[in-house]
Formats: C-alpha cells, sequence, structure tokens
C-alpha cells in the first residue's frame, strides 16, 4: 500500500540532556531543576522567542525540542506549510497544568482560576504553539498512550502521508509529569533526507531508548 | 482499493436523554438540555449548564451489574458503548478486528480531587488509564486509540476511524467521545469570561458565550456492508483536520485553517461545495469563533446552506461535541429533517450564514459536520446519504 517513509532528523530532551540527530548537544548541570533547565536550553541555543516563558513545562519542553529539531532541516522551506501535519503524544496529557489549575480553584476561600494557567490545561496546545511559530497549518492529532507507541506511529504515517493533503510531519512523544519529563520529536518524509532512517517501528524503539 | 465507511450503530448520553433517538426527539420539539444549575460544587454561584441527571445515570449502570467501581466519565462511557453493541450484535468488540478510538479532552478530570481519588487509584488520572478500562471491560485486546485534540476530538476521532479502517486492519472502529462537567472545566472558562449567563445563543448577534455541557456519543464505523443492521446507508466521505497558527486560546481573524479543513474535506470526498445540503456547524456563541465560521463558510461558498448549532441544546460537551452533533446531523439526514438553532434569533455575524430557526423538512443528502477548539485547530467531516 504504502512506500517507505524517513525520519529525516530528531531531537530528543531527556535527563538534562538534548541530543540532535545523533549527536549530544547540551547537557545540564547535576540535579537542575526541570524548568531550569528547559530556560537553559532556551538560552544556550539563542532562541529569542518571549512567547516561551508564558508556557507550561510541558509546552516549553515541545517548544525547544521543535526548535532545534526544525534548525537541522529544512521542511518547512521545501513544503507548502499547509501540508505539513504535527502527531504528536503522550502519556499524563497536560496533568502536569492541571494540577495547577486545580490548586487555584480548591480552597473557596482562596479561589483565583486564571485563564493563562487554564488555557494550557489542553495537552494539543502544545501543536498549537509549534504550529503558531512556524506557521505550519497541516494535520494535527494528540495522541494519549500509556507508552510511546511506535507500531500506531509507523502505521498511521503510512496512512497520513499518503493523502493527498499531506507532504511531511513534525512527529514525536512530549511528556511532562512530577518532575519527570522526555521530548522526542522528528521528521518524516517520503524521501530519505540525510540522516535516511526509515520510519519503522524497530528504528523508532531504537531511537527512542537508546 | 478504499472502500466506503458505514455508519453501523450510535448512541447518545446527554441531558436529553440515553439514546440518540430519545436525543433527537427532544431536539425536533426544539427542547434544550441547558438550564440553570445552583450547585456549589460545580461554580460557587449558579451556572446554565447541561448537566445529566446522576440518579438516571445510577440507575441505568446498576442495570449492567458490575462488581467493578467505575467513574461518572467510564460509567458514561460503558453505557454508550454496551447500548451500540446492543443495537449492532454484528458487532463483535472482543475482536481483534475491532478498534476502540476514544476522544475526550479531560478524562476523569473528577479525581483531581482529593475526595474523589481516595476511592481509586492514582494511575485513574490517566486517560490512558481509562481507555484501558474501558477495553478491559469489553474484553477488547487492542490499545485504544485515545485523542485529545481540544473541541475537535471527537470529529478527529470519527476522521481517524474512517483512516484506520482504510489501512485494512480492523472491520469495525467504535468511536466513543466523553467528558463531564466539573468546578474544574467550569472555573477555567468562567476565568475566560467565556461563559454566557444564559442559555447560549449560536450565531445570534446578541451571543454572549458559551453553555457548557457533559456527555457521551458513541458510533460504529465499518466499512464491511454486512455489518450494517438498518436499511438507511450512511457513509463517511471523507474529513481533515488543520490548525490557524494563529492563537492559542483566540480563532483566527480570518478563518483560513477551517476553509483549509472544509476544502480539504470536500476534495477528499469528491463532493463540490453547491452540493452540501447542511451544515451541523460548531457555533459555540462567543463572538469570535462564530464570526470565524461566517467567514470561512463564505470563502468556500457555502454561506446559504442550511446550518445549525446544537451547542444550546446539549452545552459545549468538548471531548463529546464532535461526536454527538455527528449523530444528531445523521438523524437529520435519515428523517431528512432539519433541527433549528435553538435561541438563535437575529443574525449577528458579518458574512450572512443561512441559520436554521425551526425544525423543517428538507431532502438531506451530503453533511459537513465541523468543529474549531482551542490550540487552533479545525477539523471537518462529511458524511452522505446513499
Amino acid at each position: 500500500m504504502s512506500d517507505m517513509n524517513y525520519i529525516t532528523s530528531y531531537c530528543k530532551i531527556e535527563s538534562g540532556k538534548v541530543v540532535l540527530n545523533n549527536e549530544e548537544v547540551f547537557r545540564g548541570g547535576e540535579n537542575v531543576a526541570e524548568a531550569d533547565f528547559m530556560k537553559s536550553v532556551y538560552k544556550h541555543f539563542k532562541t529569542d522567542y518571549p512567547k516561551f516563558y508564558k508556557m507550561d513545562n510541558l509546552c516549553k519542553l515541545a517548544f525547544i525540542a521543535s526548535e532545534l529539531l526544525l534548525k537541522t532541516n529544512n521542511i518547512t522551506e521545501k513544503y507548502n506549510r499547509d501540508r505539513i501535519a504535527i502527531v504528536i503524544s503522550n502519556s499524563a496529557s497536560s496533568l502536569d497544568i492541571d494540577t495547577e489549575h486545580q490548586s487555584t480553584i480548591s480552597d473557596k476561600d482562596n479561589f483565583f482560576p486564571s485563564p493563562a494557567v487554564f488555557v494550557y490545561t489542553l495537552p494539543n496546545i502544545l501543536i498549537g504553539e509549534i504550529a503558531i511559530r512556524n506557521s505550519i497549518k497541516g494535520e494535527n492529532s494528540l495522541f494519549i498512550f500509556e507508552n510511546f507507541n511506535p507500531e500506531f506511529m509507523e502505521n498511521y504515517h503510512n496512512i497520513l502521508l499518503n493523502l493527498k493533503t499531506t507532504d511531511a510531519c513534525i512527529s514525536g512523544y512530549v511528556d511532562f509529569y512530577e518532575h519527570k519529563y522526555k521530548a522526542f520529536l522528528y521528521t518524516v518524509e517520503k524521501t530519505p533526507g540525510v540522516l535516511a532512517i526509515e520510519h519503522t517501528t524497530e528504528n523508532l524503539n531504537q531511537l527512542f531508548n537508546k | 482499493m478504499k472502500s466506503d465507511t458505514y455508519i453501523a450503530a450510535m448512541n447518545v448520553i446527554s441531558p436529553l436523554g440515553f439514546t440518540s433517538e430519545e436525543n433527537f426527539g427532544q431536539l425536533k420539539q426544539m427542547k434544550t438540555g441547558v438550564l440553570v444549575h445552583d450547585d456549589p460544587q460545580l461554580y460557587f454561584e449558579p451556572v446554565c449548564a447541561a448537566l445529566i441527571d446522576s440518579d438516571r445515570l445510577r440507575s441505568e449502570f446498576k442495570k449492567l451489574n458490575t462488581d467493578i467501581s467505575y467513574t461518572r466519565l467510564e460509567q458514561l462511557m460503558i453505557l454508550s458503548i454496551e447500548s451500540v453493541i446492543k443495537q449492532n450484535p454484528k458487532i463483535d468488540v472482543k475482536s481483534e478486528r475491532t478498534l476502540l478510538v476514544i476522544s475526550t479532552t479531560k478524562g476523569n478530570i473528577d479525581l483531581l480531587e482529593p475526595a474523589n481519588l481516595k476511592k481509586f487509584d492514582k494511575d485513574r488520572k490517566m486517560i490512558w488509564k481509562t481507555a484501558d478500562m474501558i477495553a478491559t471491560h469489553f474484553k477488547n485486546p487492542n490499545t485504544p486509540l485515545v485523542v485529545s485534540n481540544a473541541c475537535i476530538s471527537g470529529v478527529l476521532a470519527i476522521i481517524l476511524g474512517k483512516r484506520m479502517l482504510d489501512s485494512s486492519q480492523y472491520d469495525s472502529i467504535i468511536v466513543s467521545g466523553v467528558d463531564i462537567l466539573t468546578n474544574f472545566v467550569v472555573s477555567g472558562f468562567e476565568s475566560f469570561k467565556a461563559v454566557s449567563k444564559e442559555v447560549c445563543k449560536p450565531y445570534d448577534a446578541s451571543r454572549d458565550g458559551i453553555s457548557l455541557g457533559e456527555g457521551c456519543g458513541t458510533m460504529v464505523l465499518t466499512n464491511d456492508k454486512s455489518l450494517l443492521n438498518d436499511d438507511s446507508v450512511i457513509v463517511v466521505k471523507g474529513g481533515s483536520s488543520s490548525n490557524d497558527a494563529n492563537h492559542i486560546s483566540g480563532p483566527s481573524r480570518t478563518g483560513d485553517g477551517l476553509l483549509l479543513a472544509i476544502s480539504n474535506t470536500l476534495e477528499e470526498a469528491g463532493i463540490p461545495a453547491s452540493e452540501i445540503d447542511y451544515i451541523s456547524g460548531h457555533g459555540t456563541a462567543t463572538l469570535f469563533n462564530d464570526e470565524m465560521e461566517s467567514l470561512a463558510m463564505a470563502d468556500a461558498h457555502l454561506s446559504d446552506v442550511p446550518l445549525n448549532s446544537l451547542k444550546s441544546y446539549f452545552g459545549h460537551t468538548l471531548g463529546a461535541a464532535g461526536i454527538i452533533e455527528s449523530i444528531m446531523a445523521i438523524h437529520s439526514m435519515k428523517e431528512n429533517t432539519l433541527i433549528g438553532t435553538y435561541n438563535y434569533k437575529e443574525p449577528g455575524v458579518t458574512k450572512p450564514l443561512n441559520v436554521i430557526t425551526k425544525t423543517t423538512s428538507a431532502e438531506i443528502v451530503n453533511c459537513l459536520k465541523t468543529a474549531a477548539g482551542f490550540g487552533g485547530c479545525n477539523a471537518a467531516v462529511l458524511f452522505q446519504k446513499q
């Protein structure tokens, strides 16, 4: 049914480390709080996007991973941005910021819900942030699985990249909850590109876990 | 070769009823499920919302005789899926060729309140865990596909269901969308000053915000025509999603994102705008959303097509909305009956829309359902009667 699709670049952020296309490009200090680590990545790579500071932890993590990822390839130049999809999954949905919103409404005498917090209580906002930053208007889907699901990703990309509407995809997994975080974002195209890694369950498993 | 995707069974649970027929019957009489609720658990002041009667839910769920304790949200989804299986016994929920696609924005959000979480494992706050509970209840062997994409989740789940069928891995897909209304959601939308004091007024000149709601909608999709047990055949012809790439909490000022989703949907379906007979709009009744829709419809050459919003009947049911509203649209198609938009009186958008005001007979072959949501997302799906 489908020709092979390829992982043409990837970015992985976890345990205080940033890996970009097989290469470690940044390492934070030991025992750095997650929020401070993300800020240090933002600053280290001289990112200039003041909206970053308004984002919740989950969106910050997705944002810095997408910034680094899209620097290493030219997909936003190569393709019509209406035809680039964003397909991301996670495990804990937006529970990190949900807990914060809940803390503003639990006490009847200290009731202060804020729209600036509440707006982030949907996991797909992270797709919105990447879309806005890069003017990407294609298909978007946020899936929730207990763990990263490479079988589904392989299968769904075969479907998606065979649609007439989609040429390339920004994909992966971004999760942030209870001080644990992991971002694994990658680009999928129909041609091999520089990395030339086939978009298969096996390769996704290997990149995600190594 | 892609075959058509058929709708093999449907159920809606809302304040208006526990079956899709019961719900549609209420719509035909233009009865709304949105009422003023003065309940401090929900919000510190009275709020207009569509809430499911807890006593009825409890008594309906008791009939299932299960020993496991399920949350309110899980009970809704289990009842809804039980209903579609009963409706169409040809659907084998235990088969590995059947996949559950679940749509929800907040899952068991009531468990963030410590008093509620005491009764359940901590894991139950996780949406994947809810999905797992549902699959286990029905002895379905596959990991459910969970979509959480704000207010387009339901429409997107239907589109994904069709795509998964087209990949030939499954015989049938059970698409179920659910969200419950709690203090969490009400206080959030109130903080945005987005909630109307009255039943919301979609597309109306005096619209001033949304009404919230809760509910569950389930539809079974299949590419195997022999699994249908109904003479009137409704097909999912195409569907697409898009992003405005404009603002995380405000709709596009031009409607270009929704236009893109509509254009891609019509193209996939191979149906020109001139052949659309009815549009089930998103119509949240906020100033900006309804305005944005009018611009997108004008650019899609759909301004003259009869359109309604069901948000003034069901409230905004978030992750369930796209499925509940699609099911009601399918009833409209089957009965050739357009439903008036409750509380709509005067035109109130820049580009005129043909808003349906009362229950009307009309031949409906092609129906477009649209949705838009936070995060700048949009979706459209096209249903056809064959």
